[in-house]
């Protein structure tokens, strides 16, 4: 058995095992224990990569598995890992169990509500794996369809409006995306050979330019949406906004890094001329996106779109990173997508801790919390602190590969964006402090607040679950960059192999 | 190569004891979590004077010129094939120097403090934040690269947050961390786009490769780059623009007054001795560079340090509330420090004024640590920071009166304390280099002089001001941290800096120049008589005063109105022009344009959805119609 079919299964025999409890009680602890194996298989997953590569074993792609799914259009089931998906494959696991507990308390059909949380973790965990795009795709479409759901059935506010302009934007990423797919999948051999989805048989073969000139765009904007590209980001705030904390979690976490990975690894590493001629444009629009979600933040009252605004930004730094195209500055964005997602993560989580006992995500109404939840305070700010990039912390790490990244580039255009999106640390240490300042420390505005009762047990396995990978990674970067880096060698060599110069 | 890997050990304590407390501190009783880190500095200070000695005197490093030695040095993150991040310990003579400097004001600093915050609300919180203060500003000081650097600078950028943030109930200290924080991030936005032109030119962050004479920052060609200034000129400016923030130096300087919020010996710790220095040290550290490499850029160092003591001395003059003529004061004296770098040279005698504003760094951190605290012991006994409330406390408190009397007598240059030597050497060093910016510091002298005196006497001469409750000396351990550091102040000037800390490691002669000496110590004489004419007793010379020098007066008092500058830009435009309208347009604008591709699909298919009702008769009256319409137009019009 391969131990990356695993991360399917797991969650499927969980769902399983869900359908047959008959009490909240036990439909958590079940959900708890399959996903606290799904973390420790992912921890074992590390571990089993690390060792085979210094073992010495090179290949691309390890623990490599094929098996024939659909034979007339020869789609496959290929799945097989390199550094950046086992990366991925952590983050989503550290996630998923930190969700698992920030909605210890759901009640409302929650039988229904694990099974589809889990149904989605186990997309995303697919999507990760998938070697063969077009089940990726098939993934990723498993991930988005339970988002409508858990957004309609349990999230707050104009939930129905939310689900629906996710979903629909989302969609039309996708019907973008579908259309991409199948461009290159007619284009995935020389004339005469044999088509496929395959990942690794397409990068061998070169895509015509034209064709590649056409299909680039709608797959990185398809993906992009998903990474909250400007302009199409708008269905983020809305629908974190009303998404229940373990799907806003989720969401912001890993969901959106989908489309960071997927533009990374469909649209430019298999069309890397066309990436070349048409990054400049993305880059423009992923220096508005770090720098107007920064802009954004600052003015809004409720504490989720003020997060929601923030992933735009950083989501955008991500995505601004991987059309920078060179090691260090794709290592960052890799970085950025672990670090990004479990700040957010970390921060929905609080920030449905907080509405659970404030009753109201305006910031305003609220002030001085930290003397009456000092454990919930405490956290919020050092989640605010690595989010503005606090060395020590994982932000600080993503931020600055990035940066010294993108500035190796020589020409004025790349430089001034890089510049343009440095500034983002000034604006983002704007808003973080300035949400902290407000919620947590100053008087007690409201006498109601004096009886709040601090974090509990699940609250704290939650949020401390998150607090350490950010600080682990904020102190120790080294073996996870490395990891990377080692990866991201063949994919550079075909990108940068490129002759084809951009417009700059 | 003498070993010195033990050093690790000095950064790495506090940082043991900081997670220690925060941790397990809410567990113990408040008094054991601050001496816990009490003796954690404790250890750190002996190991730093340990060092101190061994480097400067008994390894016998002098005779080929203090070399900078790399102790530890392990990669923590590799970025690019050339630029790698390391994370290790440099010492050299101004990292050791910092050392003692640090760690001693450090340790006074944690001593008084179990004094000063007894019974305070987050006492372990406060001894915490020490420690990992502490941890951050070392591990700065021995850093071995510049990213190192700025990775513990933005450190201790937050340890300063937390700390001046306090007491975060109160929302003047809460408005006041963040604006300290914003205020320098946005100074190191500049220091990073500095780092980022520099390691991108040179291919490395290494200090000891930056600044060898023959590497690749000093040798790369010159050149006009951009506005007729080279590359390294650029990337320097940009460096300094991080030091100008985090030191305080105009038009950066804003954040500092008001980061007075924080408990006293946090602003005797951190606002005056160490970190507001950083940006001195960051200049010196790099100084062969920009000696050697970009002369502007050191010019450019030169005037922000001579037109920020200027200003902040004439500020200091209006200021009542204590620790803000502290603030102030402190913000003049690393004026004067920037400028004595600004005008040194690199190299034997000419670097006499880099050796200067090391110096003064070292006698400023005695002597401003020993005022702070001593305000800090007056603040205590009448609990108002403002001069009004006091006057004739002499007598309450003698210990205080006696330190507090010393350290004014330093900070205005009267020989032989040790102000007198560290301010002297840079007048030489600035006389020769320029003779406007001499001037400049000529007449700041002066006014130290003047201001220092009129707070001494406000506080302790004066009107008799009757007190609620008698005010009453501090306890030992607050008044030992005064007497010790007293001790430094008045003898810390006799140390043979020329011989120790010099631009090249190689030591040179330095005399004292009477020629500018003289002058210097009279016209502090004559700022410290006009403070005792006006307000040794009580008269209405300060108000005639002030009127005669009406809207000046004014604007001092307002600190120019610096303040509203900030808030200016951070309230109206940030917030009011750029925020809110982005937070606008994305709502209506952005949003409403795919909300409006939605609503208009649905529209439409409101609009032709009748056309599937269903209804057979409608399906076969539309058929019949349209077959009718058909065979009329192919009769008639074909």
């Amino acid at each position: 058995m391969n131990i990356l079919s695993l991360f399917v299964l797991i969650p499927v025999l969980t769902i399983i095992a869900i359908l047959f409890t008959s009490n909240m009680k036990q439909t958590r602890i079940v959900s708890a224990i399959g996903m606290g194996i799904q973390l420790i298989v992912a921890g074992i997953l590390v571990y089993m990569y690390l060792a085979e590569r210094n073992a010495g074993n090179t290949a691309d792609m390890l623990f490599y598995y094929d098996a024939v799914w659909f034979p007339t259009l020869n789609i496959h089931y290929t799945i097989g890992v390199d550094g950046i998906s086992v990366a991925m494959i952590a983050l989503t696991a550290i996630v998923v169990f930190a969700g698992i507990f920030a909605s210890w308390m759901v009640d409302f059909l929650y039988r229904e509500f694990f099974i589809s949380l889990i149904l989605l973790a186990s997309g995303v965990f697919g999507f990760f794996i998938s070697l063969d795009i077009f089940t990726m795709f098939l993934f990723y479409e498993v991930a988005v369809i339970p988002m409508y759901l858990l957004i309609g059935i349990w999230g707050s506010g104009p939930k129905e409006y939310s689900a629906m302009k996710l979903t629909l934007m989302l969609m039309a990423g996708s019907a973008l995306l579908f259309v991409a797919i199948l461009g290159i999948y007619f284009y995935s051999a020389p004339a005469g050979g044999v088509l496929t989805f395959n990942l690794l048989e397409i990068s061998k073969n070169t895509i015509p330019i034209e064709m590649q000139r056409f299909l680039f765009p709608f797959a990185f904007v398809g993906f992009g949406i998903l990474g909250a590209l400007f302009p199409f980001h708008t269905w983020s705030p809305d629908g974190h906004a009303s998404a229940p904390t373990a799907v806003s979690m989720l969401h912001a976490g890993v969901l959106m890094k989908l489309g960071g990975y997927g533009a990374f690894r469909v649209a430019i590493y298999l069309m890397p001329e066309a990436a070349h001629e048409q990054a400049w444009i993305f880059i423009i629009l992923t220096s508005i996106s770090v720098v107007y979600g920064a802009f954004g933040a600052i003015a809004q009252k409720d504490l989720k779109y003020i997060n929601a605004y923030s992933s735009v930004s950083h989501c955008g730094l991500v995505l601004f990173a991987i059309l920078m195209m060179n090691q260090t500055a794709m290592n960052g964005a890799i970085i950025q997508m672990i670090s990004h997602g479990l700040m957010t993560a970390l921060f929905f989580a609080l920030i449905g801790m907080i509405y659970g006992r404030t009753h109201t995500r305006l910031i305003n109404e609220m002030g001085g919390l930290m003397k009456v939840i000092p454990f919930l305070g405490v956290v919020y700010v050092i989640a605010g602190l690595a989010s503005l990039g606090l060395p020590g912390l994982s932000g600080f790490v993503a931020e600055m590969t990035i940066f010294v990244g993108a500035y190796q580039h020589t020409d004025t255009f790349h430089r001034v964006a890089t510049i343009v999106a440095t500034s983002s640390i000034v604006i983002t240490a704007v808003y973080i402090l300035r949400v902290v300042g407000i919620l947590l420390l100053g008087p007690i505005k409201d006498d109601h607040y004096l009886h709040l009762t601090d974090a509990v047990w699940y609250e704290k396995l939650s949020t401390l679950t998150l607090l350490l990978s950010i600080a682990a990674i904020g102190m120790a970067p080294l073996w996870l960059s490395d990891m990377i880096n080692f990866s991201l060698g063949p994919i550079i060599e075909k990108i940068s192999g490129v002759t084809i110069a951009g417009l700059f | 190569m003498v070993d010195y890997t033990y050093t690790l050990l000095i950064p790495l304590i506090p940082f043991v004891f900081f997670l220690l407390i925060g941790l397990t501190g809410h567990k113990m009783k408040p008094i054991i979590s601050g001496l816990i880190g009490t003796v954690g500095l404790g250890i750190a200070a002996i190991l730093s004077y340990l060092t101190a000695i061994r480097y400067f005197w008994t390894d016998h490093l002098a005779e080929t010129g203090f070399k900078s030695i790399k102790a530890v040095e392990v990669t923590w993150l590799h970025l690019t094939d050339k630029l790698t991040i390391n994370l290790g310990v440099l010492i050299d003579p101004i990292s050791v120097m910092m050392l003692v400097v640090i760690t001693t004001v450090s340790l006074m600093v944690h001593i008084y403090s179990l004094g000063y915050m007894k019974g305070e609300r987050g006492f372990h919180r406060f001894f915490a934040f020490l420690s990992l203060f502490s941890f951050s500003m070392l591990g700065l000081v021995l850093a071995t690269n510049i990213f190192q650097m700025y990775i513990f600078w933005e450190l201790v950028g937050v340890s300063s947050f937390l700390l001046i943030g306090f007491y975060y109930q109160k929302p003047s200290a809460v408005a006041a961390s963040k604006k300290a924080f914003i205020v320098t991030r946005f100074a190191d936005l500049g220091f990073l786009i500095g780092i980022l032109i520099l390691s991108f030119n040179t291919g490395t962050f290494d200090f000891q490769l930056l600044t060898s004479p023959t590497g690749p920052a000093i040798t790369m060609p010159g050149g006009a780059a951009f506005m007729g200034l080279s590359v390294l000129t650029w990337s320097l400016i940009f460096i300094f623009m991080g030091g100008a923030g985090k030191s305080a130096m105009f038009p950066l300087h804003i954040w500092l007054p008001d980061a007075m919020e924080g408990p006293t010996p946090v602003s005797a710790l951190i606002h005056a001795a160490t970190m507001v220095v950083a940006g001195v040290y960051l200049v010196a550290r790099l100084f062969p560079v920009y000696a050697l490499g970009a002369p502007d850029a050191l010019n450019v160092v030169a005037w922000v340090g001579g037109i920020s003591s200027l200003f902040a001395a004439v500020i200091a003059c209006t200021q009542t509330d204590i620790k803000r003529v502290l603030a102030y004061s402190t913000m003049s004296q690393i004026g004067y420090m920037m400028l004595a770098l600004g005008v040194s040279g690199y190299g034997g005698h000419d670097g006499l004024g880099f050796m200067a504003g090391n110096f003064h760094l070292f006698t400023h951190a005695m002597f401003k640590a020993l005022l702070f605290l001593g305000a800090g012991a007056v603040i205590h006994a009448v609990h108002s920071n403002d001069m009004k409330d006091m006057g004739g406390l002499r007598k309450y408190l003698p210990i205080t009166h006696i330190t507090f009397l010393i350290a004014c007598i330093t900070i205005a240059g009267i020989p032989p304390l040790s102000g007198f030597f560290s301010k002297d050497e840079i007048m030489v060093a600035a006389w020769h280099h320029n003779k406007i910016l001499f001037s400049i510091e000529f007449l700041v002298a002066g006014l130290t002089a003047f201001y220092m005196f009129r707070l001494y006497y406000s506080i302790f001469w004066g009107k008799a001001t009757h007190y609620h409750h008698t005010p009453h000396e501090a306890p030992f351990v607050m008044t030992i941290p005064l007497m010790v550091l007293a001790f430094g102040s008045i003898f810390a000037g006799f140390l043979p800096f020329h011989a120790l800390v010099t631009s090249d490691g190689m030591p040179f002669e330095a005399h004292i120049d009477w020629s500018i000496a003289i002058p210097s110590v009279l016209v502090g004489l004559v700022g410290i008589a006009i403070a005792t004419m006006m307000y040794f007793k009580v008269s209405l010379l300060p108000d005639k005063m002030a009127n005669n020098f009406g809207s000046f007066y004014k604007w001092a008092y307002h600190k120019f109105y610096m303040d509203e500058v900030y808030l200016f830009v951070t309230k109206k435009i940030i917030f009011r022009y750029i925020s809110e309208p982005v937070a606008w347009f994305d709502r209506h604008v952005v949003d409403a344009t795919m909300v409006g591709i939605a609503t208009t699909t649905e529209k439409t298919s409101h609009l032709i959805k009748g056309m599937q009702s269903g209804r057979i008769q409608q399906y076969g009256y539309v058929f019949v119609t349209g077959a009718i319409a058909l065979v009329l137009i192919f009769v008639y019009l074909w």
